[in-house]
C-alpha cells in the first residue's frame, strides 16, 4: 500500500522527540533522531515515487479524514503524490537529509543544538504537507508552517539584533503575500465550490472565461503570494536579510525548498494560470526583472552569503520567467538542478565560514583552496553548474529556459536578452566568488590562518554528493536539439501541465546558435572574473573608481531598502508621529487601526460614559432596555 | 405506591457524584491542615472526572426521571460535560492563584462544585421551577466565588454588583415565569409549549409579557446588550480563575437554558421576536467589540470581548434553524475553552505580579515562551483564524445565517470580527515584539510556570487546535444533540 | 372574591416600586430590600394565579422563592458586611472602583 502519510509522519515524530526530549537525552540522541527522521522520509518517498510512476494516471491519493462536512460543502484532508509532488518529495527529503547530516558538523558547537534540529524537522514536515496536500487547505497549512519555521530559524541567533530584525522583516513581507493567497483561495472557493486542486484544474477551462477579469484577479492574487514566498519583486528584500540564520538553514529553506513553494503553487495550478495571459505576462516580466536586478546586485556584494542570496533571488526569477512563458517543465527542471547546486554552494560557503570562524567577508579570504581542497573542488563544480558551462546540470536547465523564453508564443526576444545578460552576470559573480575566496593572495588575518582546516567528513560528504548531483543532474532533461539522450523531464511530466499553444517550433539552428552564444558569454564572463579577481585586486579597484555610480548602485542593492524606507516606512512614521501623535497611543496596532479604530474609539468614548461604575446606572440601563423590549413586543 | 423510585435518580447520577465530592472536599478541608491544598484540588478534579465518566455512560440511555422533569438527552449531556471540563480546567488554574493571593479557603472548591451542579440542573430540567433553582444554586455559589478575596475592595465591589444585579434580574425571571404560569396554567416546558401553540394563545398579553421578561432575565445571564453592564466590572473584579469559569461555564449554561427554554420550547418564529433578537445580536457584537478596543487592561478587554462573543452566538439564535442551534453549541464549547485559556494565562505571575495591562505582557516571548505561544493560540482562535476552534465556530454560525438569507447580519458580524482583530493582535504584539523591563525590586521568576496551570493551559490549547483540525466529531455531536430537542 | 386583575395590578405596582427602589435609593441595604420587594410582588402574582386556577403549583413555587430569597439574603448581607469593612460606607454611589 502507498502509505503517503508516513512521509510527513517521520519528520513530525522527529520534531516531537527532539523538541520534547532532546534537552534530556542529549546531543547524541538528537544527532541520531533528526537525520534519521528525514532519511526514512526519503526512503518512503522513493518507494512512493516508483509506485506513483506505475499507477494509473501517475497519481496516488490518500484521504486521511473528512475535515468538515456541513450543509453545502465538504472538505477532505488528503495527500496526493503525482508527477509534481513526487519530484518535490525527492528534492525536499533528499536534499533535506544531506543538509541535516551536514548540520551535525556545522552546528555541533551550538548551545541550542536540539532546538535547531527540532525546528529543522518541523520545517521538513510542513514543507512535505505543503507539496503533498491535494487542496488549498493543506497547502495553506504547509505554507504558513514553513513561514513560521523559517521565521524561527532566521531568528535562531536571536540575541543578535540584526537577526531579530531580519526575522521580523521576513515575517512582515510574507504576511503581504499571505494576504494574496487567502484572497485568491476565497475567490476560488466561491467560484468552484471546492478547494481541491484537481477539480480546480479540471474545471478551470469550463468555469472561467479565458482572459476574463475573475481569473486574472485570482491568479494575480496567487502570484502576489508567490512573490512573497519566493522572493520576487516587490517582496524579495527579506531573503538577503534572511541570511542571518545559520548557513544550512539558508541552504535548505532559502535556496532549495521553501522559496520554491511559490513556483510550486503556480505550476500546480498551471491550468488556471494559462487562462490568464495577462498574469502569465506579468509573471514573466517580474521574473525577468528580478533575475536581472538581483544578479546586478550580486556583482558587488562582498559577503559570501549575500552573493549567494542574491543569486538565489536571481535564479528564482529565472524560474518564474520560465513559468511565465508557459515552460512549466523547464521551470520545475531548473527548480531541481538549482536545488542541487545552490544547496551545494551554500553548504560550501558554510564550510568556508566554519573554517574562518564565522567570517563572511570575501575581502578577508583568499587562497583558501590549499587549506580547504574538498570544499574548493565541490564549490567549483557548483559554480560551473550555475554558470551554465556545458554538460553541467545548470547548463541544460538554464538553456531550456533561455530557449523557451525566446521561442514560446508568450515569450520573445526581449525576455531572452534579459535572461541572456543575466546568465553572463551569473557566471561573472560566481567566478568572482570562487576567485576571491579560494585564489589570489591570502587576506586572512594571521590568527584565523593558524586555525584554518578542512571541515570534518560529516560536512564534506554531503558536499561531494551534492557536487555529483550538480554535475550529472542535468542529464534528466537534455534538450531535444542535442538529442543524445531523451528529454527525461518532458517524458516525466507528459500531459501534466497545461499546454501553451505552440506557434512554429523554432529552428534547430537557432536553438544551437543561442546555446553557443550563451556558453560563449559564460566563458567570457568567467575570463573577466579571472582577470580581475584571480591574482590581486588592484585592477578591480581601478575599474571600481571609474564606474563609481554604477558600482554604488549595485553595492547598495539599488537602494531598494532605502526606497521602501523612504516611500512607505518614513511617510507612515511621519504621518503617525505628527498627525496622530496626540490622538492615539503610540503602539503598533493603533497605528494600523487608523480610521476604523478611531471611529470605534469615538463611539466607545460615548459608551464609556454609561459604564461609570455606579451600580444604579447599570440597573437604570437594564430597566430601560426591559421597557423598550416590553414596549416593542406589546405594540 | 412510591412517588419517586430509584430509577428516577439515574439521570441525576453525575449531579449526585458531584454533591458527594463536595462533601468529601468540605470534610477534607476540616480535617486536613492548611498545607494540604493540593489534596483538595485533586479531590475536586477526581470528582469532576468521575462525574464526566458517568455522563458519558448516560449517553444514548435516554434516561428520564421525576415524571419527565429531569432528562438526560444528548443536549444536556453535551453541555454538562462541557461544564465538567471547564470545572477541571478552572481547578487546574486556581491552585497557584489561590496560593499567590492568600486565598486559603477550602470552600472555594466546594463552591466551584456546587456552581457546576446548579448549571447541570439548569440544563437537564424541563420544569421552570427546577431550572430556577439550578440557576440560583449556580448564581449564589458564584456570588461568593467572585467576592472570595474578601479583603480586596475590587473583589468586594464585583461581588456586590453581581449579587444585586443578579437578584434584580432574578426578579424579572420569576415575574415572567409567574405570568407565563398564569397564561398557560403550567410551569413545565412541554405543557407550556402545547398551551402556547393553541390558536390565539400568543395574543394573550400575559404570555407575551411573560416570555419577554424571561428573555430579559436570560439576556442578563448570557450578558447581551443592554443587560451586559455587569460583565466587565464583575469579570475584572473577580479572581481570574473565577472569571474564566464564569465567562466559560456560566455563559454556556445561560445559552443552554436559552436554547432549551426559548428556542425549542416557546414558539418564537414570529417576525416580532426575530427582529428583537436581531437588534440584540447587532448591539451586543458592536458594543462588546468597540468597548474591548478601548481597554488597557487585558482582563477587562477579555471581559468585553466575551460580550462580543455572546453577540456572535446571538446571530445563530436569530437564525434559529437546527443548523444554527448546533452552531450555538459548537461555538459555546469552542469559546468556553479558548476563553478559559486566555483568562488562564493571566493567572500566572510574571515579573512578580499577576499581569493585567498590555504592558504587563511585554517580554513574555523571552521569559515565558511557552505561555506566550499558548496565549497566541488562544488569541488566534478568538480572532477566528483557520485551524482553530474559533474559526470553525464562526464559519458555522455565519454559514447558517447566510443559508437563511441573513446577509446584513452576516456582514455586520464579519465587520465586527475584523474589528476584534485589532485588540487581540495587540496582545500578540505585546507578547512578541516588546521587550519587557524587569520592574525595580521585582523578583524575576525564572522558575518554570506552575505545573497544574501549565497542564490545564496546554490541554486547553490542544482542544482549541483539535477543534480546528478535527471539528467533525463535535459538529456531529452538536447536530445530533440538537435533534434530541425537537 | 377578589378578581385576579386586582391582584395582578397590585403585584405589578409592588414590582415597579421595587425596581424604582433599586434605581433610586442610595443605601445598599435599602436597595437589597427593594429587591426583596420585587420577589414578594412575584409571590403575590403566583398566589393569585394559583388561587384562580385552583392549582397548587404556584403555591409550591412560592415556597422555593422564599427559600432562595433567604439564601440570597444570607450571602448578600455577608458581602455587604465585607464591603463595609474595606470601604467604611454603604453608599452605593461610592462603589465605583471598577468602571470603563
Amino acid at each position: 500500500m502507498s502509505q503517503i502519510w508516513l512521509v510527513p509522519a517521520f519528520p513530525l515524530l522527529g520534531f516531537l522527540l527532539n523538541g520534547f526530549f532532546g534537552k534530556f537525552f542529549g546531543k547524541r540522541f538528537v544527532t541520531i533522531i533528526a537525520p534519521a527522521a528525514v532519511g526514512f522520509a526519503f526512503l518512503q518517498s522513493l518507494v512512493l515515487f516508483f509506485e506513483m510512476r506505475a499507477a494509473d494516471g501517475h497519481r496516488l491519493v490518500e484521504t486521511l479524514y473528512t475535515w468538515m462536512a456541513t450543509g453545502s460543502f465538504q472538505v477532505d484532508v488528503a495527500f496526493q503524490v503525482d508527477q509534481l509532488s513526487g519530484l518535490y518529495l525527492l528534492i525536499i527529503t533528499g536534499v533535506g537529509f544531506l543538509i541535516h547530516v551536514y548540520s551535525i558538523g556545522y552546528m555541533g558547537a551550538e548551545a541550542g543544538y536540539y532546538r535547531y534540529f527540532a525546528f529543522l524537522n518541523l520545517f521538513i514536515f510542513f514543507m512535505l504537507v505543503l507539496v503533498l496536500g491535494d487542496s488549498f487547505l493543506l497547502m495553506f497549512v504547509g505554507w504558513e508552517g514553513v513561514g513560521l519555521c523559517s521565521y524561527l530559524l532566521i531568528g535562531y541567533y536571536f540575541e543578535k539584533h540584526s537577526a531579530a530584525e531580519a526575522c521580523k522583516k521576513a515575517f512582515l513581507f510574507n504576511r503581504v503575500g499571505d494576504f494574496g493567497v487567502l484572497s485568491a483561495v476565497m475567490l476560488i472557493f466561491v467560484t468552484f465550490g471546492t478547494l481541491n486542486f484537481n477539480i480546480v484544474n479540471a474545471e478551470a477551462a469550463t468555469q472561467l472565461e479565458s482572459g476574463g477579469i475573475l481569473v486574472t484577479v485570482i491568479t494575480l492574487f496567487l502570484f502576489l503570494g508567490a512573490t512573497g514566498k519566493s522572493a520576487q519583486i516587490p517582496l524579495y528584500v527579506w531573503l538577503p536579510d534572511a541570511m542571518e540564520g545559520p548557513t544550512p538553514v539558508s541552504a535548505l529553506i532559502h535556496a532549495a525548498t521553501m522559496v520554491t513553494a511559490g513556483l510550486y503553487m503556480v505550476a500546480r495550478l498551471s491550468h488556471l494560470f494559462v487562462l490568464a495571459p495577462f498574469t502569465m505576462n506579468m509573471i514573466a516580466v517580474i521574473g525577468a526583472a528580478t533575475a536581472l536586478l538581483a544578479a546586478s546586485i550580486a556583482l558587488t556584494q562582498t559577503d559570501i552569503k549575500r552573493v549567494l542570496a542574491y543569486s538565489t533571488v536571481s535564479q528564482l526569477g529565472y524560474m518564474f520567467l520560465a513559468l511565465g512563458v508557459g515552460a512549466f517543465t523547464a521551470g520545475i527542471f531548473h527548480v531541481m538542478t538549482h536545488a542541487f547546486f545552490k544547496a551545494l554552494l551554500f553548504l560550501g560557503s558554510g564550510s568556508v565560514i566554519h573554517a574562518m570562524h564565522h567570517e563572511q567577508d570575501m575581502l578577508r579570504m583568499g587562497a583558501l583552496r590549499k587549506k580547504l581542497p574538498v570544499t574548493y573542488l565541490t564549490m567549483l563544480m557548483g559554480t560551473l553548474a550555475i554558470a551554465g558551462i556545458p554538460f553541467f546540470s545548470g547548463f541544460f536547465s538554464k538553456d531550456e529556459i533561455l530557449w523557451k523564453a525566446f521561442s514560446s508564443p508568450l515569450g520573445g526576444g526581449g525576455f531572452w536578452l534579459i535572461a541572456f545578460v543575466t546568465a553572463g552576470m551569473t557566471s561573472f559573480y560566481m567566478f568572482r566568488l570562487i576567485y576571491l575566496t579560494f585564489h589570489g593572495e591570502s587576506r586572512v588575518d594571521s590568527h584565523t590562518a593558524e586555525h584554518l582546516h578542512e571541515s570534518p567528513a560529516v560536512m564534506t560528504v554531503p558536499l561531494v554528493i551534492l557536487a555529483v548531483l550538480s554535475v550529472f543532474g542535468g542529464f534528466f532533461g537534455v534538450p531535444h536539439v542535442l538529442n543524445f539522450l531523451p528529454n527525461g523531464m518532458e517524458l516525466y511530466f507528459k500531459g501534466f501541465f497545461a499546454q501553451v499553444p505552440e506557434t512554429t517550433p523554432g529552428s534547430a539552428a537557432a536553438e544551437i546558435g543561442l546555446m553557443v552564444a550563451s556558453v560563449l558569454l559564460a566563458v567570457i564572463a568567467w575570463s573577466l572574473a579571472h582577470r580581475y579577481y584571480s591574482t590581486s585586486l588592484d585592477a578591480v579597484t581601478a575599474l571600481r573608481n571609474r564606474l563609481q555610480t554604477t558600482y554604488r548602485l549595485s553595492l547598495n542593492k539599488w537602494y531598494v531598502d532605502e526606497l521602501y524606507n523612504a516611500v512607505i516606512v518614513q511617510p507612515g512614521k511621519l504621518f503617525s508621529t505628527f498627525v496622530l501623535w496626540k490622538l492615539i497611543d503610540q503602539n503598533i496596532i493603533d497605528r494600523l487601526v487608523l480610521l476604523p479604530g478611531n471611529v470605534a474609539r469615538g463611539v466607545g468614548s460615548g459608551l464609556r460614559l454609561a459604564q461609570n461604575g455606579v451600580l444604579q446606572s447599570y440597573a437604570l440601563i437594564f430597566s430601560l432596555g426591559a421597557m423598550l423590549i416590553l414596549g416593542f413586543v406589546l405594540l | 405506591m412510591a412517588f419517586v423510585t430509584t430509577t428516577d435518580l439515574i439521570p441525576l447520577i453525575p449531579e449526585l457524584i458531584l454533591l458527594g465530592a463536595a462533601f468529601v472536599v468540605l470534610l477534607l478541608d476540616l480535617f486536613a491542615p492548611g498545607s494540604q491544598r493540593t489534596t483538595l484540588a485533586v479531590t475536586t478534579i477526581v470528582g469532576f472526572v468521575i462525574a464526566l465518566v458517568a455522563e458519558i455512560q448516560l449517553l444514548d440511555s435516554g434516561a428520564t426521571g421525576f415524571y419527565g422533569t429531569i432528562v438526560a438527552d444528548g443536549f444536556s449531556i453535551l453541555f454538562e460535560s462541557l461544564y465538567l471540563v471547564i470545572g477541571i480546567l478552572t481547578v487546574l488554574l486556581s491552585l497557584h492563584y489561590l496560593d499567590d493571593h492568600g486565598i486559603g479557603f477550602g470552600e472555594y472548591y466546594v463552591l466551584l462544585i456546587t456552581a457546576v451542579v446548579g448549571m447541570m440542573f439548569m440544563t437537564s430540567s424541563l420544569e421552570l421551577l427546577v431550572i430556577f433553582i439550578g440557576l440560583e444554586i449556580m448564581s449564589i455559589s458564584s456570588y461568593i466565588l467572585v467576592g472570595i478575596r474578601r479583603r480586596v475592595p475590587e473583589s468586594n465591589e464585583a461581588a456586590l454588583k453581581y449579587l444585586l444585579l443578579g437578584a434584580f434580574s432574578t426578579g424579572f425571571l420569576l415575574y415572567g415565569i409567574s405570568l407565563l404560569y398564569g397564561a398557560t396554567g403550567s410551569i413545565r416546558i412541554p405543557e407550556i409549549v402545547v398551551a402556547l401553540q393553541e390558536p390565539g394563545a400568543l395574543n394573550n398579553p400575559l404570555a407575551i409579557i411573560g416570555v419577554a421578561l424571561i428573555i430579559i432575565a436570560m439576556g442578563f445571564k448570557v450578558a447581551v446588550v443592554p443587560f451586559h453592564m455587569w460583565t466587565p466590572d464583575v469579570y475584572s473584579g473577580a479572581p481570574t480563575p473565577v472569571t474564566a469559569f464564569l465567562s466559560a461555564a456560566a455563559k454556556a449554561a445561560g445559552f443552554a437554558m436559552f436554547v432549551r427554554v426559548l428556542l425549542t420550547g416557546i414558539p418564537l418564529e414570529a417576525e416580532l421576536w426575530k427582529d428583537l433578537f436581531w437588534a440584540i445580536a447587532v448591539l451586543t457584537m458592536t458594543v462588546g467589540n468597540v468597548m474591548a478596543l478601548m481597554q488597557n487592561s487585558v482582563k477587562r478587554m477579555l471581559a468585553y470581548s466575551s460580550v462580543a462573543h455572546a453577540g456572535y452566538i446571538m446571530v445563530a439564535v436569530v437564525v434559529g434553524t437546527p443548523a444554527a442551534l448546533s452552531s450555538v453549541i459548537f461555538y459555546s464549547c469552542a469559546y468556553a475553552v479558548m476563553g478559559t485559556g486566555a483568562f488562564g494565562i493571566l493567572t500566572v505571575r510574571h515579573f512578580g505580579k499577576t499581569p493585567d495591562s498590555y504592558d504587563d505582557l511585554a517580554g513574555y516571548a523571552r521569559y515565558k515562551p511557552c505561555l506566550a505561544f499558548l496565549m497566541s493560540v488562544f488569541m488566534l482562535s478568538l480572532i477566528g483564524l483557520p485551524l482553530t476552534g474559533g474559526f470553525i465556530g464562526k464559519l458555522q454560525i455565519f454559514q447558517a445565517a447566510l443559508e437563511e438569507g441573513w446577509v446584513w447580519l452576516t456582514v455586520i458580524g464579519l465587520l465586527n470580527s475584523a474589528l476584534s482583530v485589532y485588540y487581540y493582535l495587540r496582545v500578540v504584539v505585546c507578547l512578541y515584539m516588546r521587550e519587557g523591563s524587569v520592574p525595580d525590586g521585582a523578583v524575576l521568576e525564572v522558575a518554570e510556570s506552575p505545573g497544574f496551570a501549565l497542564t490545564g493551559l496546554v490541554g486547553a490549547a490542544s482542544v482549541v487546535v483539535y477543534l480546528g483540525v478535527f471539528p467533525q466529531t463535535l459538529l456531529e455531536l452538536a447536530a445530533s444533540s440538537v435533534s434530541t430537542l425537537f | 372574591m377578589i378578581p385576579i386583575s386586582h391582584v395582578l395590578v397590585l403585584s405589578a405596582l409592588l414590582f415597579s416600586i421595587g425596581v424604582l427602589g433599586v434605581m433610586l435609593r442610595r443605601n445598599v441595604i435599602v436597595v437589597f430590600m427593594s429587591i426583596e420587594l420585587m420577589l414578594n410582588a412575584v409571590n403575590l402574582s403566583f398566589v393569585g394565579f394559583a388561587r384562580t386556577m385552583d392549582d397548587m403549583t404556584g403555591v409550591i413555587f412560592i415556597f422555593f422563592i422564599i427559600v432562595v430569597a433567604a439564601a440570597e439574603a444570607v450571602v448578600g448581607l455577608s458581602i455587604i458586611l465585607s464591603i463595609y469593612r474595606t470601604r467604611k460606607t454603604l453608599n452605593i454611589d461610592e462603589f465605583n472602583l471598577l468602571k470603563w
